[in-house]
């Protein structure tokens, strides 16, 4: 086994931590993921694509996509700013604003829902204004974006803080000094450095606004064919007991974000190995 | 899921404290706007069993979505009674896990239906609209707020009434009916996944003119919410809702609790529990109850799911399973 296990730590228990580290992920994950998959197998295959073919359906991968990708793209903008002020500048009130950004993770979701759906209805504090811009936000698929958006935060900041507080100034300093601008400063010196934790943060919104259910049901509307999201079938067609159906929607929703999830990892792994060559 | 965990916690908690030995334990599911009746069913009824066999009684309930209970009892949650809000969520009990006899309907009198509700209209005070019957619903610029039929079990009362006033009007023209229901639902803003988020929408944000409610939730939202705000508008015709009730054979006979079991869904029928569900807002079985409470509740035409739709088993196929009628309604060109 030793040829294909490279074991470089000096600290003994490679075995023991390793094994748990399987057995838990098998026992925590994988039977869980894997009950979906032999549920979905009890379909015929024609069932199966019956299931997942039909234009709601359809329609909801549309929905849940797009909008997921829409909000962890913002996220991944916002997330970097809020991380940046937080990290750079002093500013009163910091620890306050710093703990601030961890209540999306805290608050029970259907919490966030209704009070965002509150506010960005057409009569709400802020939905009155867009409301007179002629913009339409809670039951629409802007509505949605706000609601993921709002979950997606966190992750975002969290995984570029620590990377940004670590990053030495001195780079900057020195790049500064050998006659570079403000932009190249960022965008070759700065910007490698948080890439793979702006990946990763991205990605970790993204996959959550993909699953995300309880907040988005409230300020959706729930409309089929245009703002009902894919979890939200899925729970529709456990209604009907309908579990052969609910797993094969969910078995494709497992399959396509593992595989971006993947590509994600990719990416990344090949801007680690760019950076450092001989890690 | 998190419902179900914490009715797995609630459970352990039970199994971990077999203290009080003497204790007769019942666990009643239910669907969600019962929640204040079963509390008062809950304490009479203890009150009248200690009485008669001097045994101390601990109900416990649970309450949600009528079809995510059913699911949970599938699943395994040890309910000694189902008390649900339609029918076909207790076949699919019998059907899937045999827990019970598929002809338990039977059972008890009125197809095992202590209570009768009914689908009215929540309008704003005034009634600004002039929301009066069924029609109205369909006229331009109304907003009708109900719940997403496939996944609200009162959702699907209020599509099938809406439908059955559509066949009555129109000599049971099948294509009118649905061209009814399709004009209504046009006028549906928002799809909420349950009863509760509809009445939110209804009445926390503003949205809409008229809410398809449960009799008994409309009443309920009245006097949380103000008769200064609200008024109940029951239209000429709707459907008659029949949340039934049943022992869960498998279960109870487990627990050693069938007779208890079936005592309490029978005092549901004597008077004292028939006069607790009418101060609850259901429309008591009892004709001498029914009689007492006449003036609470408003008189209108009243047709069965039996007599229009044939059962809750046929009604469900045709318009609520996926392609049936109510996706149709939602789907271009179809």
């Amino acid at each position: 086994m030793h040829f294909w296990f490279k074991q470089r730590s000096v600290l003994p228990g490679f075995w023991p931590s390793f094994s748990y580290s399987v057995l838990y992920l098998t026992v925590i994950v994988l039977i869980p993921l894997s009950a979906v998959f032999l549920r979905a197998a009890t379909n015929s295959w024609e069932r199966f694509w019956k299931a997942i073919s039909s234009p709601q359906v359809v329609a909801s991968f549309r929905v849940s996509y797009e909008t997921s990708l829409a909000a962890g793209l913002i996220s991944l903008a916002v997330g970097f700013l809020v991380a940046w002020v937080l990290v750079r500048y002093p500013f009163p009130g910091k620890p306050l604003v710093d703990a601030l950004v961890d209540l999306p993770f805290a608050l029970p979701t259907a919490v966030a829902g209704i009070a965002l759906t509150s506010l960005y209805t057409d009569n709400g504090w802020i939905g009155r204004y867009f409301a007179a811009l002629g913009i339409k936000v809670a039951f629409t698929p802007l509505g949605i974006v706000v609601a993921l958006t709002f979950i997606g935060l966190p992750f975002v900041v969290r995984s570029v803080q620590p990377v940004l507080a670590d990053a030495d100034r001195e780079l900057e300093e020195a790049a500064a000094s050998l006659g570079a601008n403000r932009w190249q400063i960022f965008s070759r010196v700065i910007f490698p450095m948080v890439r793979p934790a702006l990946l990763t943060g991205f990605a970790l919104a993204f996959a959550r606004a993909l699953g995300e259910y309880g907040s988005v049901i409230f300020i959706s509307g729930n409309m089929p064919m245009r703002t009902q999201i894919t979890p939200l079938l899925i729970v529709a067609k456990l209604e009907q007991y309908d579990y052969p159906g609910a797993t094969a929607i969910a078995t494709i929703m497992l399959l396509s974000s593992f595989a971006l999830l993947l590509l994600i990892n990719a990416i990344q792994w090949r801007t680690r190995r760019f950076l450092q060559p001989d890690a | 899921m998190k419902r179900r965990l914490f009715a797995g916690a609630a459970l352990a908690a039970l199994l971990a404290y077999p203290a009080a030995a003497a204790k007769i334990k019942l666990l009643n599911v239910s669907y969600d706007p019962t929640r204040e009746l079963y509390q008062h069913i809950n304490a009479a009824f203890s009150k009248y069993w200690k009485a008669k066999t001097g045994n101390d009684m601990e109900i416990s309930q649970s309450h949600g979505g009528s079809g995510a209970q059913a699911r949970s009892v599938i699943d395994g949650l040890q309910a000694d009674v189902v008390t649900l809000g339609l029918a076909y969520d207790i076949d699919v009990i019998a059907e899937k896990a045999n827990l019970l006899p598929k002809a338990w309907q039977g059972r008890l009198p009125n197809n095992s239906t202590p209570y009768t509700s009914t689908i009215v209209f929540l309008v704003r005070k005034g009634n600004p609209k002039h929301i009066k019957d069924w029609d109205d619903l369909v006229r331009p610029g109304i907003g009708v707020i109900t719940p997403n039929p496939k996944t609200s079990g009162g959702a699907r009362w209020s599509y099938l009434a809406a439908w059955g006033y559509a066949l009555k009007k129109n000599n049971n023209d099948e294509a009118k009916a649905k061209d009814f229901v399709k004009r209504v639902y046009k006028n549906v803003p928002v799809l909420d996944s349950g009863a509760r988020g509809s009445t939110t929408t209804f009445v926390q944000r503003g949205i809409g003119d008229v809410l398809l409610s449960w009799e008994n939730e409309a009443f309920l939202a009245l006097n949380e919410l103000g008769r200064d705000k609200f008024e109940i508008i029951t239209p000429s015709i709707s459907i008659l809702a029949e949340p039934p009730v049943s022992v869960v054979d498998s279960v109870a006979a487990k627990h050693g609790t069938t007779d208890v079991a079936k005592a309490y869904l029978e005092f549901l029928y004597s008077d004292q529990g028939q006069e607790i569900g009418a101060q609850n807002y259901y429309r008591a079985q009892n004709k001498k109850i029914a009689a007492k409470y006449a003036d609470h509740f408003p008189k209108l035409t009243l047709f069965t799911i039996d007599d229009v739709f044939g059962g809750w088993q046929k009604a469900q196929k045709k318009h609520f399973d996926d392609g049936g009628v109510f996706d149709q309604i939602y789907t271009p060109g179809a």
